[in-house]
Parts: C-alpha cells; sequence; structure tokens
C-alpha cells in the first residue's frame, strides 16, 4: 500500500471531526477576532469598525488590571495549595496502614462531584446565617458571632480558595500517588543502606519520579484555574464588591450582562492570550521536565 | 526493609483518619442536610445530626407534578442525560475514526496537536459568535444546540483518549489479519475496534462526565425547562430564594450520584485515563 493513499486515507478519516471542530471552534474564534475590532451589541445587527480601542480601553481601565490580579491570586494559590496538599496526601496513601485500600477509594469522591453541586455544597457550609461553618467555629469557642464568609470582601475569595482545593487536591494526590508506586523498591531500599535521611530520600530518589506527571497536572490545573468560572458564579457570581471577580466573569458581565458584543469579544482574547502564553510555558516545562526526569 | 516505629505508625494512622475526615465530612454534611427536618437546619445551636431521617425531599424533586419543584428538576435531569448522551455519541463517532487515523498515520499527527490545543481555548473566546449563531438557527435553548456546542470540550479530549487507546494496539495484528485477506474495514471491525473497547468505554464514560459538569454554556444558551440542564437547575436553587437549605441538598445529591458512582466504579480506568492522557499530551 503506498504512503500517498494512507495519508489521504487518514485525512478522509480525520474529515469528520476537522468539520464539526471548523464549525463550533475555528469559526467562532475568527468571528471573536473581527467582532472585537467593532462596537457590536449582543442583540442586533452590525457595529462599527473601531480598530484597537476596545483592546486600549480595555487594558487601560482599573477593572481589568484589578480582575487580573484577583484571577493571578485564585490560581497561584489554590494550585500551590492543591499541588502541596496533594503530594503530601499521596505519600501518605503509600504509606501502609489499616483501611488503605477504602481511603484511596474515597479520594474520587470530591473529584466526581460536578463542579456546580462543590460551589453549592460550599455555599451552604459557609451561609452566614445557618452555615455549617459558622455553627462548628461557634460550637468550638473559636468565633464570637456568625460571620458572612462569602460576604465579605476580605474572606470571600479565600473561602472560593478552600473550596476548590477540597475538590482538587484528590486528583492531584491520585495523579502523584500512582506516580509513587512506579518508584522501584530496590532503589529506595538502595537509598536506605546508602544512609539517605527521609527528606534527602524523598527530594532525591522519589521526586525525579514525580517531577513530569505533577509539572503535567500542575500547569493543566493553573491553566483551569485561570479560566475559572463556574464555581465563582455560583458562590458568589464575583462579588461582593468585585472581590472575588476573575476574567471569566468580567467577560461574561461585559459581553452578556451589559450585551457589549465587541468589548467582551476582546477581552475574551485578552484571556485567550494569556492562557496561550501559560500552555507554551507549559510545553516547554513538561519537555524538560521529560527530559531530565528520563 | 526500614522498620517502622510504633509512634511512626500512630501518626501515619492519625494522619489517615484526618485526611478521610476532610474528605468525607463535606459530603456527608451534603447528605444529612438532605434528609434533615428544615428546623433541624435552621436551628442555632445547629443540630449536626437529625431527630427523624426525612427523605421526602427526594420525593418531592423527582414528582413530576405540573408546576412543582420537583418538575423543574426532573426536566432538568431529562435535559442532562439527553444532551450527555447525543453529544457523547457524536463525539466518539467523530473520534473513533480520527483517532486510529492519526494513531496509524504518524505523519498527521501535528493535525491532532491542533484540535488538542483547542482544549485549552477558554470558553469565553468562543461564546459571543456560538450565542449568535445558535441564535440565528433557531437553537437557542435547544437540547441539539447545547449538545452541538458540546463538541467543542468532548471532541478534541476523546480524541485524544482514543489515540492513545490505538497506540497501544500492535500494528501487527491488523497487518496479520489483511495478510490472511481481511479488507480494511472488516480487519477495523473485527480486529481492531473489539480490541479498542475498553478505552471507547473508558472515553464514553469521560465524555459523560464533561458534559453532566458543564455549567457556562449551559447558563448562557438555555433559559427554560426545554433545554435547562441539571448544573444550571441547581445553580438556579442556589442562587434564588428557597428557604429549605435541604431541597437544594437534595438535588446536589441527587446530581453528583451518577458521577460519583461512574468515578468509583471505574477509579482505576478513570486514573490510568487521566494519567496516561495527561503524560503523553
Amino acid at each position: 500500500m503506498s504512503g500517498t493513499w494512507m495519508t489521504t486515507r487518514a485525512w478522509l478519516l480525520m474529515l469528520p471531526l476537522f468539520v464539526v471542530m471548523v464549525a463550533v471552534i475555528g469559526w467562532p474564534l475568527v468571528d471573536t477576532v473581527s467582532l472585537s475590532f467593532t462596537d457590536a451589541k449582543l442583540v442586533g445587527t452590525g457595529g462599527n469598525f473601531v480598530g484597537f480601542d476596545n483592546y486600549t480601553n480595555m487594558l487601560s481601565s482599573s477593572n481589568f488590571s484589578r480582575t487580573l490580579v484577583t484571577t493571578t491570586l485564585f490560581a497561584v494559590i489554590s494550585v500551590a495549595a492543591e499541588m502541596v496538599i496533594g503530594v503530601l496526601a499521596a505519600l501518605l496513601l503509600n504509606q501502609e496502614f489499616r483501611g488503605r485500600a477504602v481511603l484511596r477509594a474515597l479520594m474520587i469522591l470530591p473529584w466526581a462531584l460536578p463542579t456546580v453541586v462543590n460551589a453549592t455544597l460550599w455555599r451552604l457550609i459557609y451561609n452566614p446565617e445557618y452555615g455549617a461553618l459558622n455553627a462548628a467555629l461557634t460550637q468550638l469557642h473559636l468565633i464570637d458571632a456568625y460571620r458572612s464568609w462569602l460576604g465579605e470582601p476580605g474572606t470571600a475569595l479565600a473561602a472560593l480558595i478552600v473550596a476548590d482545593c477540597w475538590k482538587n487536591f484528590p486528583l492531584v494526590a491520585l495523579i502523584a500517588l500512582a506516580a509513587l508506586q512506579a518508584v522501584p523498591r530496590d532503589i529506595t531500599a538502595a537509598s536506605l543502606v546508602d544512609g539517605a535521611g527521609p527528606f534527602n530520600r524523598f527530594r532525591f530518589v522519589i521526586l525525579p519520579y514525580l517531577a513530569g506527571p505533577l509539572m503535567v497536572a500542575l500547569v493543566l490545573r493553573t491553566i483551569e484555574a485561570f479560566k475559572v468560572f463556574d464555581i465563582i458564579w455560583v458562590m458568589t457570581r464575583g462579588g461582593p464588591a468585585n472581590s472575588t471577580r476573575t476574567l471569566s466573569i468580567l467577560v461574561y458581565q461585559e459581553a452578556f450582562s451589559f450585551q457589549r458584543a465587541g468589548s467582551g469579544a476582546s477581552l475574551a482574547l485578552i484571556v485567550t492570550l494569556l492562557v496561550t502564553v501559560l500552555a507554551v510555558a507549559y510545553a516547554a516545562l513538561v519537555r524538560k521536565t521529560a527530559g531530565s526526569a528520563a | 526493609m526500614e522498620r517502622k516505629s510504633p509512634a511512626f505508625s500512630v501518626f501515619i494512622h492519625a494522619c489517615a483518619l484526618l485526611l478521610a475526615a476532610v474528605i468525607l465530612a463535606p459530603i456527608a454534611w451534603l447528605f444529612i442536610m438532605s434528609i434533615s427536618p428544615a428546623a433541624d437546619l435552621a436551628a442555632k445551636p445547629l443540630r449536626w445530626w437529625p431527630q427523624a431521617a426525612d427523605f421526602s425531599r427526594y420525593r418531592q424533586l423527582l414528582s413530576t407534578a405540573e408546576n412543582s419543584a420537583g418538575a423543574a428538576f426532573t426536566s432538568s435531569l431529562r435535559n442532562s442525560l439527553e444532551i450527555a448522551g447525543m453529544a457523547t455519541l457524536a463525539a466518539l463517532a467523530l473520534a473513533i475514526p480520527a483517532g486510529w487515523a492519526v494513531s496509524r498515520t504518524p505523519a498527521i499527527g501535528w493535525s491532532l496537536s491542533m484540535v488538542i490545543a483547542t482544549y485549552m481555548l477558554p470558553p469565553v473566546a468562543l461564546a459571543v459568535p456560538l450565542y449568535m449563531g445558535l441564535s440565528h438557527l433557531g437553537l437557542l435553548n435547544n437540547v441539539f444546540g447545547l449538545a452541538l456546542v458540546y463538541l467543542t470540550i468532548l471532541a478534541p479530549f476523546t480524541t485524544w483518549l482514543m489515540k492513545s487507546g490505538f497506540d497501544s494496539i500492535p500494528r501487527e495484528i491488523e497487518a496479520a489479519a489483511m495478510i490472511d485477506g481481511a479488507g480494511l474495514f472488516q480487519t477495523l471491525r473485527i480486529i481492531t475496534l473489539p480490541l479498542a473497547a475498553p478505552v471507547m468505554a473508558t472515553s464514553a464514560l469521560f465524555a459523560v462526565l464533561l458534559a453532566w459538569d458543564e455549567f457556562f454554556y449551559a447558563l448562557l444558551f438555555t433559559s427554560d425547562q426545554r433545554a435547562k440542564t441539571l448544573t444550571v437547575a441547581i445553580a438556579d436553587l442556589a442562587g434564588g430564594r428557597v428557604s429549605d437549605y435541604g431541597l437544594i441538598a437534595t438535588a446536589g445529591v441527587l446530581a453528583a450520584l451518577p458521577p460519583v458512582l461512574i468515578g468509583l466504579v471505574m477509579q482505576r480506568a478513570l486514573i490510568s485515563g487521566l494519567t496516561s492522557g495527561g503524560v503523553k499530551g
């Protein structure tokens, strides 16, 4: 069978996927680009060409810079916490103890819980009048009066980060555990004979095995956290006083609440560009760790 | 081997208990809220354990009586099932031939990278044109329209999984069947697809989970019981003026049940899918 026919056949088999991808991703993306140079409204026709006005207005607005800071804070803190807690949990789950199989199985629960259900659950836990957190802290005499955890700008973002971490650290733990189980036993045994302490053993013997999978998890989680919408929309809608408003929430408000499609499109593309930079850094990092760990 | 001291063993067990509590407490509380009488949930100090288990909210939400909370919930349940089912079938129909083609023809591997790259796109980058397009086609607030939009998420992911699945099936088996006189489609039908069945099942489950979980597009593109999905219905309940928090918790338990069962049963396959998918990217 000739190579040309093989390639042609492969393209024919790819064709349905390509047609659909162009229709639901390619065309909308191109259209977003062209909208971003207009003052189009969400409903109604047309809109006038305005050049880079949307971009310059957006980039110079205090809304944008504040939202960028909020998004970065959310992404960096929640992903860092998920990584640290996830690896610690994986090291624990790799030890021998009674009930280990059950605990490993339970780790899938937060991951499997739909994002919106998780957000709703934590919203109920943080409820200012009847929430379990207020009740527990009061009954333990840690606070005197019920607080509005999601209603105060000082605590809302932290409360969201806790809820996001709880859902996502178990996945990091499961990925890290799978990597830990791939560490050959004779290597850890040899390092013991050589007198390596627990910290050095983790740093020099175990961590190289974890680095690749963890790097992938780290960057995929960072990109996801940067795009975050669902959990914030359900728990705070970006409030109070916009203290939890992330970039995706700002795009939603601009394009759909205020119906400014053109300006919303320009902001969406700025977000896309930031995510692309993260993704390219991802590819480079993964290649580098894969090279050094092998 | 390392000898574990008793103190170390106690420490490990204590940590394990702490981890179990962290994982289980919120989920257990969701379930307890769903069966606690409303008065218990509003009591101060809060009653952590219901005096009598009250399952009436489950009956209430699953009833189909007109204009009840149940009617809105059951219609959103049906919509979620329909949309997840349709989008998953369509995604697999696209992903299986494409995944096989890329797996067997390395020369076009770059095209898969392009498809996967779209997975990084934030949905907000597509939302406005998709909204206008669906509106133009009369597919806003329509289960078919939303299922079509879900292909933006499901198709790249399932193609990626299917490709790594086909990679693990040796080409030599296909070549041997062809030498024995089987045509290409016969070979695929008799040899390759049966061997790829487990990967197809894993991909389908992932696709269902992704569709079941989706919220952003559903929020934008649906407006009433004809197409609203479970996630939107629950967000409505959580953000609305429902005074009975137990009812919100009940809706959460019911929406979480299918993915949690899938997760527990398919744990091993899901994790290997996640790690292999992640590492091979």
